[in-house]
């Protein structure tokens, strides 16, 4: 026998909900809230009459992810360098674009995903990274396909913060045996799993793992494929128990029983109720990684070289990484982490299922066929 | 005097509807948003929305006349059943929701029409395995849950400045309670209802909210087509011709329902506003 949500669980729910770990950026975007709710700054409020150090000024402007930092961190820096750290939560990248497209967001350092990077640049909204004022950016000490996508045309403009793997979760209470590809997740979705299944709001995703249905990659843009995708996509929105980006509240209530997933999720959702596993496709699917950058004219821009640089202390960054869980790209962090998080399969999936991982593409992001496609799966 | 009126009108609502227009005849950017052009490209592709538009003229119209059959007794009871001194304490709970993000109060309709909410407890009569969340069902539960005070309220004005001379004299001649209803309430309080359902209507016609959360996301409205046009995919004349098209659809239908509703009432010209 089921039992009722109760009042405290409906609290707990409301409130992992509003601190927004529940998910990590894409509820905020779909609504649209995330833009009309940015500009919140936590921290820093009380900077006036703290030591100014006249070198960096007594503020730096972040826009990043919900639940991306450790706040003991940002008090540090401030005690060393004098400047608070505000902080502008957002939604999703498609957000954090079209307020610099927009002009005047005030920030000195942002957290664009990979994909995004060249259409900044395209768009002359990032200026290339002073190398020689980030003293702790050692490019060798990363994995190198971190460190390339930061690149554009030679020039880095970006350095790695975090990374991570979009996969599913399957809630094995319900299955004989764990699926290990995403042939297996569409399959499931029509047949035992029917009305138990959730894609994310998300064309990157939900297109890119129906491509690897067949075996295409993640960011084809062929129109046969896609076509083929569509058809799959068409064939099982009827057996779909959402199409949400917000998928932890139902995998944990047990309305679905499957979702796409990023690590981040995964790890949580896996940490609470262990029969949720965490699933990376055999074919392959999405890897991306998150960078700092620096926006064009951003007003405190020695201030945004002085925290970048800050973060990027294997120190502190090792600090960031257990407060909120998601893994580093960078090797002389690792060397700091405990070693049970270094061996979590969902952090750091075996060689062979990351290998087969491919970054997101710019053009996958903003290919008008996408977007049509996704539109017709979700009005069918 | 009239500097603030028109300048509300113009800033804000003027001066989008001319943006708008201006986009909807241009094309998307390689890298999304706009670039100026003429080209009725987008006007065009407007059936690839079809879908969209179809679900908002149904659920739109469903749910208003929803609001309406269960707003309007709600509104009567406060009026003729009620003591007055009970009045302004009913009122208040009627208004007390919106006191609340609409985004908190469709989050908590997610568990209540959730497994294991209402269907848990239809599980003791005996009714297996029912989906409510994520159905055109629960949409409309949304939709009439959070609109319903804007349908109760113009109805109670109405009623409540109605002349209660007027049915104590037709009682006095005999009239029933039923007649009384039908031919003295029902035409007086018609302006109360025209106000409620537009108010309603216009709203739901731009409705993306409770479609998304308690659609789960299947339930496509043109307010979800605007916003993953505008905020995923970037495709803003697209999005603006949409947005044109909707604003034209409402314009139509609002006419047409003014003149119908006019025609019924010809004591007193109703207006919206």
């Amino acid at each position: 026998m089921k039992k009722n949500i109760t009042k405290k669980e409906f609290l707990k729910e409301l409130r992992k909900y509003e601190k927004g770990s529940t998910t990590r950026r894409e509820f905020l975007g779909r609504t649209g809230l995330g833009l009309a709710t940015a500009v919140f700054s936590a921290y820093g409020l009380s900077s006036f009459g703290s030591k100014a150090n006249a070198n960096i000024g007594d503020r730096v402007v972040l826009a990043t992810w919900p639940n991306y930092h450790d706040v003991n961190n940002f008090e540090n820096f401030k005690k060393q360098t004098g400047a608070s750290v505000r902080v502008n939560v957002f939604g999703s990248n498609e957000e954090m674009l079209a307020k610099l497209q927009a002009g005047g967001s005030g920030w000195d350092v942002f957290v664009p995903t990979n994909y995004t990077i060249s259409t900044y640049v395209d768009e002359d909204l990032i200026e290339p990274l002073d190398l020689s004022k980030l003293s702790n950016y050692n490019a060798g000490s990363f994995e190198k396909r971190f460190s390339d996508a930061g690149k554009v045309n030679g020039k880095v403009y970006a350095v790695p913060k975090n990374w991570g793997t979009t996969g599913y979760v399957v809630n094995t209470k319900h299955t004989k045996k764990t699926p290990t590809t995403w042939k297996e997740f569409w399959d499931l979705t029509k047949t035992s799993f029917s009305g138990r299944t959730m894609v994310h709001d998300y064309q990157l995703t939900t297109i890119g793992n129906a491509l690897k249905y067949f075996g295409y990659s993640f960011n084809s843009v062929d129109t046969k494929e896609l076509a083929d995708a569509e058809k799959l996509l068409l064939e099982c929105k009827p057996h779909l128990f959402a199409i949400n980006s917000d998928y932890q509240p139902s995998l944990r209530n047990g309305d679905a029983w499957m979702s796409m997933c990023w690590t981040g999720d995964g790890k949580q959702l896996n940490s609470d109720l262990p029969e949720m596993t965490f699933v990376l496709g055999k074919e392959g699917g999405e890897l991306w990684s998150d960078y700092y950058a620096i926006p064009k004219g951003a007003p405190h821009r020695d201030a945004a070289y002085a925290l970048i640089n800050y973060l990027l202390d294997p120190q502190v960054n090792s600090k960031e990484v257990l407060a909120h869980g998601y893994p580093s790209a960078d090797s002389r962090t690792n060397a700091l982490l405990p070693k049970s998080l270094l061996e979590d399969p969902i952090l750091y999936p075996a060689k062979d299922l990351l290998s087969a991982l491919e970054f997101g593409a710019a053009v996958t992001l903003t290919d008008p066929n996408r977007a049509e496609l996704m539109a017709r799966f979700k009005s069918a | 005097m009239l500097f603030p009126a028109s300048f509300w009108f113009g800033v804000m609502l003027i001066l989008p509807l001319i943006v708008i227009t201006i986009f909807s005849f241009g094309e998307r950017a390689p890298n999304g948003g706009y670039i100026p052009s003429f080209t009725f490209d987008q006007y065009l592709n407007l059936p690839a929305r079809f879908v969209a538009f179809k679900n908002t003229l149904t659920l739109a119209p469903i749910g208003t006349i929803t609001a309406l059959i269960i707003g309007y007794p709600l509104a009567y009871y406060l009026v003729f059943k009620v003591a007055d001194n009970k009045k302004n304490l009913l009122l208040i709970l009627i208004i007390i929701p919106f006191w609340t993000s609409i985004l908190i109060r469709t989050y908590a309709w997610i568990f209540i029409l959730g497994s294991k909410g209402i269907p848990n407890l239809l599980e003791y009569v005996g009714i297996e395995n029912l989906r409510l969340i994520n159905t055109s069902f629960a949409v409309l539960v949304g939709i009439v849950y959070s609109y319903l005070p804007l349908m109760v309220l113009p109805i109670y004005v109405s009623l409540e400045k109605l002349d209660k001379r007027l049915l104590e004299a037709s009682s006095d001649l005999g009239a029933s309670n039923f007649k009384n209803f039908i031919n003295i309430i029902i035409p007086l309080s018609i302006p109360g209802i025209a106000t409620g359902c537009m108010l309603v209507f216009i709203l739901l016609m731009g409705e993306f909210l409770i479609p998304a959360f308690l659609g789960g996301g299947k339930v496509f409205f043109v307010g979800n087509a605007l916003v993953d046009l505008f905020l995923q995919s970037r495709n803003w004349p697209y999005g603006s011709a949409v947005a044109c098209s909707l604003v034209i659809i409402m314009l139509i239908i609002v006419s047409i329902y003014m003149k119908f509703i006019n025609s019924k009432n010809n004591r007193e010209e109703v207006s919206i506003i």
